[in-house]
Formats: structure tokens, C-alpha cells, sequence
């Protein structure tokens, strides 16, 4: 497949350099073919848009990532940024989901796009900094203190409004909520009862996370991937530890993979309770919130029982796990999700016959696939539209290849669809756990790697880059580190599930009604943390 | 929907004695780094510097440690680690506890201003069967004009310091700033950086602090209770 794809590619680009980057086979283009070649790539191969990754040293440089299959994994296109007249196409008009990642890396870099609709405030708020920074290039010093600048305040961003007419009025919500819910804002516009158009405005949290990270050493930024989003901690630790290790060429031992599968799944599985319990209470029905809350708060005991810790910190490490884990804890963690089980499916099967319940969410909040794929929607939010993509089984890491499980996957795209699909997962991520124990019982539970940048020497002379695809409970998610001659990071790269599935969120509201916004809110079960890193 | 009130009933009262009773039931609490006289350790393990040395003296600083694990004994470290979540300590600027004619209902406004999720996990669970805080008489408000109690989570993002400072100043007085987790009250791992305050007592007073990465539910219920007057600060 991919000697076929790379010579279309090359009848249609002209001019192609081929080489491998970090194991993914990478096509350098010149910038003029770009939107042809994305073209042929998303709408006549039908692959899957990963992201784009904005690179400055010497050269500003893009890669634009392609997910392919089990054993090529991806394909990577390179543009390079010269200063010339000629900006960078857009590709958003090709790849709708891309949209929001030019505007990102306009508003980081300073990287302009040619015949994108719209640019900046995206990242860094205009109220806050006007156009003044671009925090990402090089020589922007992220130690500077927080400073003000003079003429700038709540006065100078307007919300755009784009509905006019008799009646029509917006309601802004946000970034403070009646609850404790994290800082996202939203301007729905509306005549009255039905949403007629809204927009989510993110990165109120922005903690420029991947800046914070570069020129530290590895065993600081890991702590940085566990923390900027603590639902989803060990799967982005995890994808960090496995870009090192990626970019260093250490292969871990099997038990480490064994047990680092367990922990993912673990933590999916509270992940999918904790979203499962935020759609019952959008609906207000309080016992069933109250049966999720039990088994959230049991599953996070069962974690720090576990691990030490309640949302998995502390665990992942390059190379390995933080912690030495015996397999009578693993056998106790299986048994303890196995009586679980029985819970999750008395709770599921109640739900289903709750009329009062499911009138909220079916038929409410749909995505269909086409604009799901349009706007690459991954994780439970784009299985839940007909996605059929699951990293796990699609591009298999850890020991995921030797496991039997069932990918979910509902073509509704309505809340229902979506409830569906994280009851589901939960209930395969207990089947996993089981069988990881199981392989567990058999290998060998020692064998250690004693990671020391200090025995790379070699490798870091080439500033070695990372990439690992990692199946994050909220979607894919890609890890991408460059590390420099001293072995410290030199750029460090999220693309988070929950960036994309933002992206197509207000979708899903318009033409509901008022009453709904708060259940569909709940039913995508976001992570606003995972999105503004 | 008769189903659902046999369930409820059929699951019993999973609500925990604290603070009648110390709750120790296992997994409440990431536990916290103790140092006992005949530890001997490195500062330099600590990558928050929460372990420093002073004079001759190690000390920790809770107001930073983030929960890495990395000084425990089990994962290559040389200290032990206690299992509490008794945190919360007051400011030496704040205003200390509120008024007794407060007591018995608390409103609490909760803002968000850059946390990773686990911190806001923590504080909504205190609203599940297990914590319970309705029955202390503590409320979630929606509106800052009705709020007794502020409670911060996160670094102070830029772009949320405006809005923190609205809701601060809309709240009547007497009132109260809570500044829960690490994060929020030294910046945790995400400081020095141009786009986060290194605390929240940069931008608004905080009277209580309760540190933790995330602090667990029974930590910020025990520092709901030392603010509000209903329970006597232990002593540290």
C-alpha cells in the first residue's frame, strides 16, 4: 500500500525526498503541492488526519501526520517554512479538522497560512496579550515574568456574533460554571428555545505545557505529561515515556509492557465511569449519579490501593515503571475490577429502561459520521459516529496485538450512541485487565532497565525525534519528542484527542435546544485540561 | 422508575463517619512524605525542591511536594510516607475562620483557573455518597453573590486571572479564598513561566491553603471544616 500511495504521491508532487523519521516513513514536498497531495491522501486514500507538528530551529519546518495501518503505522508529509512570499496553503479547506491546528501554530509560532478563514486569538486570548507574543519561537524567554500590557483589558475582545435578526440574542457561559466544572466559554446564539449557532472558546487553561517542557531534562518533563491532564495522566506519561524510548531505541521487557497495558486499561476504565456518572447527573437522576459515584470512587480507592496514588500518578517512568509491582497486587486489582462488572452491567441495564433518561440524550447532540470524519473525531466521541479507529487494534502498541477485545462502535452519534460506547469500553477494558493477568501469571515479573541518558551519547548526537501513538481514554493521542545533544528536550509535541473533538462540539448542539446543552456537554465527557495543556 | 429507589435503598449508606469518626479506610489518600530523624536524604531527588535544606535542618515544604513519589521507598527513595489528609493550614496573612453565625450553612463557589482535571475530579467528588458534604451543610453556588467561600484549583492562568478577580470581588463580605492543591498555592511544576501565577495569593488574599496533587476529598472536607469554624484546627 504505502509504494503504491508514495508514487501517486510523487507523480502528483513532482519533487520527493524520501527518508524515515523515527521508524514512519517521511515524504518532503514543496509547499505549492501540499493541498493536492492532502487532497489525494484524506479524500481519495481515505486515510485518517493525525495532525500537524510545527518545528524552528535554523528552518521552520511542518509534518503532517497520516495514520496507515498496522505495520507502516503512519506517514508523515515535511514542509519547509523559507521566508519568502509565499505563505503556507491551508489545508483546512481539504481537511476540515485541520483548522484548528493551523490556528494553533499561527498563534504559537507565528507560522501564517494562506487561505485560512480565520487567524488568531485562539491560543493566546486577545484581552489578555493583544498580538504581542508568540511564546513557541526559540527566542522567547517562557521565564519572563507575568506582565501586563498598557491598553489591554476586557474591553478589547468582542465576541463575534454571527446570527442577526429580530429576537436574536446571545448567552455567553463560562468560564466560570455553577459547579465545579473546568474553564471553557461558550456564546450560543439563539431566538429563544433552539441554539441556532454557538462557539466554544478554549485554551482559558493554557499552561504552555509543551514550552514549559523545552530545555528541561527528561525526568522533568515526564512529570509535565502525567500532570496536564490528571484524568488521563498515565496514557500521557505513558506516550511520552514510549517517544523517549522511542527516539533512544530501548526496548522494554515483556513484563513491563504486560503491566503497563493493565494500568492503561485501568485507568480507561475509571475514565469511562467518571464520564458515565457526568451523564447521569446532566440528566438529573440521583440515584443513578449517585451508583456511577460509588463506582468512580471506588475505582479511584482500587487505584491508590494499587498504585499509591488516586489518579495513577508516580508510576510511569522511561523504561519502565516507577514502582516495582508484585503480581499478587495485579491479581487482586483483577478480581477487584471483576466484581465490578456486575455493578456496571446493573447499572447499564437500568439506564436502558429509564424513559425519563433516555429521552434526554437519544436524538440529541448528532454528529454524523461524514462531519465526524471531516472533522477526524477520535476516541468514544468518534466511535460513537461511525469512526471505526481504534489505535489499540489499528496501530497495536504494548501488548495489545496478543489481546482479544471488541472495539465499540455505534453509527448514531447522538448521546445515546455515545453513552453506548463508554459502557462498552469500560466493560472491554475489564476483559482486558483480566487477560493481562492472566499473561502475567505466565512471564517473568524482574529485569530491570536502569535508564541513564548518560549511555545515549551516541544517538543524542543526531538529536534523535520520538513518536508514539497512544490510545488515551479520550482518543488518540500523539507524543513527539526531540531531544538535544545534552539528551534535555528540545521540542516536545501533544496532539491530544480532545483537541479535535472539540473542534466539532458546538456541531453537536446546534438546533438543540437550551436544555439539552448541558447533557450533550456530558455526553462528549471532554477534557478541558487535556485540550489546553 | 421504583427500580431505581429499591437500588438506592438496596446499596445502603456508604456516607464515611469523618469527621464524627477518622475514616482510614484504604485508598482515601495519595499519603504525604514524612521525615522521621534518622532519614537521611538527598534535596537533590526532589524536583519541585519541596525537600530543602536549611542550615543544618531537612525540612519539607507540603506547599510543594506534587506527588511524584520519587523521595519514597518503594520506587528508590529513602523516606516513608504517611497515609493522612488532615492538610489544610491557614495562612499567616489570612483572615482565619469565618464568624459562628456562619456555621451551619456554607455556600462555595468553585473556579476553575487552569487545573489538570484531577484537582476538580477531588472537589466534585465531594458531592458523591462516599464524602457527602450536604450533609456538613456545604453548598455549591452558582453565583459568586451568594458565596461564603471561594474556592481556587489550579495555577493562575493569565487568561483566567481576570475572571478570578470578578468573582472575588462580587462575593459580599464577610468571605472566605480557599486555595486547594498544590498547583494553586505555589504553582506546582507549571511555575516559573510567563503564563501562570506563581499562586493564587498573587492575584487575590487566600486565607486557608490545602496541598495535595490532588489534595483527596477528605483533605479539602477538613479544610471546609477548619474555615467555616465547625472543627478546630489539629495541630501540625
Amino acid at each position: 500500500m504505502l509504494t503504491t500511495l508514495i508514487a501517486d504521491i510523487k507523480n502528483i508532487a513532482k519533487e520527493v525526498k524520501q527518508s524515515q523519521l523515527s521508524c514512519l516513513p517521511l515524504l518532503k514536498i514543496d509547499k505549492d503541492y501540499l493541498l493536492e497531495v492532502c487532497r489525494y491522501l484524506f479524500h481519495k486514500k481515505h486515510l485518517r488526519f493525525g495532525g500537524i507538528i510545527a518545528e524552528q530551529d535554523d528552518t521552520r519546518r511542518l509534518y503532517y501526520l497520516f495514520y496507515l495501518n498496522k505495520d507502516q503505522k503512519a506517514l508523515m508529509l515535511e514542509i519547509e517554512d523559507e521566508v519568502s512570499p509565499r505563505p503556507i496553503p491551508s489545508i483546512s479547506t481539504v481537511i476540515h479538522g485541520a483548522d484548528w491546528i493551523e490556528r494553533e501554530i499561527e498563534d504559537l509560532f507565528g507560522i501564517g497560512f494562506r487561505g485560512h478563514p480565520r487567524l488568531g486569538d485562539f491560543v493566546i486570548h486577545n484581552e489578555s496579550w493583544g498580538k504581542t507574543i508568540k511564546p513557541m519561537r526559540k527566542e522567547f524567554d517562557v521565564k519572563q515574568p507575568l506582565y501586563k500590557k498598557a491598553g489591554i483589558g476586557p474591553d478589547f475582545w468582542k465576541p463575534i456574533r454571527i446570527v442577526e435578526g429580530q429576537g436574536v440574542f446571545a448567552m455567553p457561559i463560562g468560564p466560570i460554571y455553577s459547579g465545579p466544572s473546568e474553564a471553557v466559554h461558550f456564546m450560543l446564539e439563539t431566538v429563544g428555545e433552539e441554539i441556532i449557532r454557538a462557539k466554544t472558546r478554549l485554551f482559558y487553561k493554557y499552561r504552555a505545557v509543551e514550552k514549559l517542557a523545552e530545555g528541561r531534562s527528561v525526568s522533568d518533563v515526564i512529570l509535565l505529561a502525567e500532570r496536564f491532564s490528571g484524568t488521563s495522566a498515565f496514557s500521557h506519561a505513558l506516550g511520552f515515556s514510549l517517544a523517549v524510548e522511542n527516539a533512544l531505541g530501548i526496548k522494554c521487557p515483556k513484563h513491563i509492557l504486560l503491566l503497563r497495558t493493565l494500568i492503561c486499561e485501568l485507568e480507561r476504565l475509571r475514565h469511562h465511569i467518571a464520564r458515565i456518572e457526568g451523564i447521569c447527573n446532566s440528566t438529573g437522576l440521583c440515584v443513578a449519579t449517585s451508583q456511577a459515584g460509588i463506582l468512580h470512587e471506588e475505582l479511584l480507592r482500587i487505584s491508590c490501593e494499587f498504585s499509591g496514588h488516586r489518579y495513577l500518578f508516580g508510576l510511569a517512568n522511561i523504561g519502565g515503571l516507577l514502582k516495582d509491582i508484585s503480581y499478587d497486587s495485579c491479581s487482586l486489582l483483577a478480581q477487584k475490577c471483576t466484581s465490578l462488572q456486575k455493578r456496571i452491567k446493573r447499572l447499564e441495564g437500568m439506564l436502558r429502561f429509564s424513559s425519563s433518561f433516555l429521552d434526554r440524550l437519544e436524538e440529541v447532540g448528532i454528529i454524523n459520521p461524514e462531519q465526524a470524519r471531516q472533522l477526524c473525531l477520535v476516541g468514544p466521541v468518534g466511535r460513537a459516529c461511525g469512526q471505526d479507529f481504534d489505535l489499540r487494534r489499528d496501530i497495536p502498541y504494548l501488548c495489545y496485538d496478543e489481546l482479544n477485545f471488541e472495539c465499540a462502535l455505534e453509527v448514531e452519534g447522538d448521546g445515546y450512541a455515545r453513552l453506548r460506547v463508554f459502557f462498552k469500553e469500560a466493560k472491554e477494558s475489564i476483559k482486558i485487565i483480566k487477560q493481562v493477568v492472566d499473561l502475567l501469571n505466565n512471564s517473568r515479573l524482574d529485569g530491570k532497565i536502569d535508564f541513564n541518558i548518560e549511555n545515549f551519547k551516541e544517538k543524542l548526537s543526531k538529536k534523535p525525534v520520538g513518536i508514539s501513538l497512544v490510545e488515551a481514554p479520550s482518543g488518540a493521542a500523539l507524543h513527539w519528542v526531540r531531544l538535544d545533544q545534552k539528551g534535555n528536550i528540545e521540542r516536545y509535541r501533544i496532539i491530544t484527542p480532545a483537541f479535535f473533538n472539540w473542534h466539532a462540539f458546538h456541531l453537536s448542539t446546534e438546533g438543540f435546544a437550551f436544555q439539552d446543552f448541558p447533557i450533550i456537554l456530558a455526553s462528549f465527557g471532554l477534557s478541558v485540561a487535556e485540550n489546553d495543556r | 422508575m421504583k427500580q431505581w429507589i429499591i437500588e438506592g435503598i438496596r446499596t445502603g449508606i456508604k456516607t464515611t463517619k469523618y469527621p464524627k469518626k477518622e475514616d482510614t479506610s484504604p485508598g482515601i489518600s495519595p499519603g504525604r512524605p514524612v521525615l522521621t530523624e534518622a532519614s537521611k536524604i538527598d534535596p537533590s531527588i526532589c524536583p519541585t525542591s519541596a525537600i530543602r535544606k536549611k542550615g543544618k535542618k531537612t525540612e519539607i515544604d507540603y506547599s510543594r511536594c506534587i506527588h511524584c513519589y520519587r523521595c519514597k521507598d518503594d520506587r528508590g527513595g529513602k523516606l516513608s510516607w504517611e497515609m493522612s489528609y488532615e492538610w489544610a493550614y491557614f495562612t499567616k496573612k489570612g483572615q482565619g475562620p469565618l464568624k459562628s453565625s456562619f456555621q451551619s450553612s456554607i455556600h462555595i463557589l468553585v473556579v476553575d483557573t487552569g487545573s489538570c482535571g484531577a484537582c476538580l475530579s477531588e472537589v466534585e467528588l465531594l458531592n458523591n455518597p462516599y464524602y457527602n458534604m450536604h450533609r456538613l451543610g456545604f453548598f455549591v453556588t452558582p453565583s459568586p453573590r451568594k458565596a461564603d467561600i471561594l474556592m481556587v484549583v489550579g495555577p493562575v492562568t493569565h487568561h483566567m486571572e481576570l475572571a478570578l478577580k470578578k468573582a472575588f470581588d462580587a462575593m459580599p463580605t464577610p468571605k472566605r479564598v480557599m486555595a486547594v492543591g498544590t498547583c494553586a498555592i505555589s504553582g506546582g511544576i507549571f511555575t516559573p513561566s510567563f503564563i501562570t501565577a506563581s499562586s493564587v495569593s498573587e492575584i487575590i488574599p487566600v486565607d486557608l491553603e490545602v496541598p495535595g496533587d490532588p489534595p483527596p476529598p477528605l483533605a479539602i472536607l477538613y479544610g471546609l471544616l477548619i474555615l467555616s469554624g465547625k472543627m478546630k484546627p489539629k495541630r501540625q
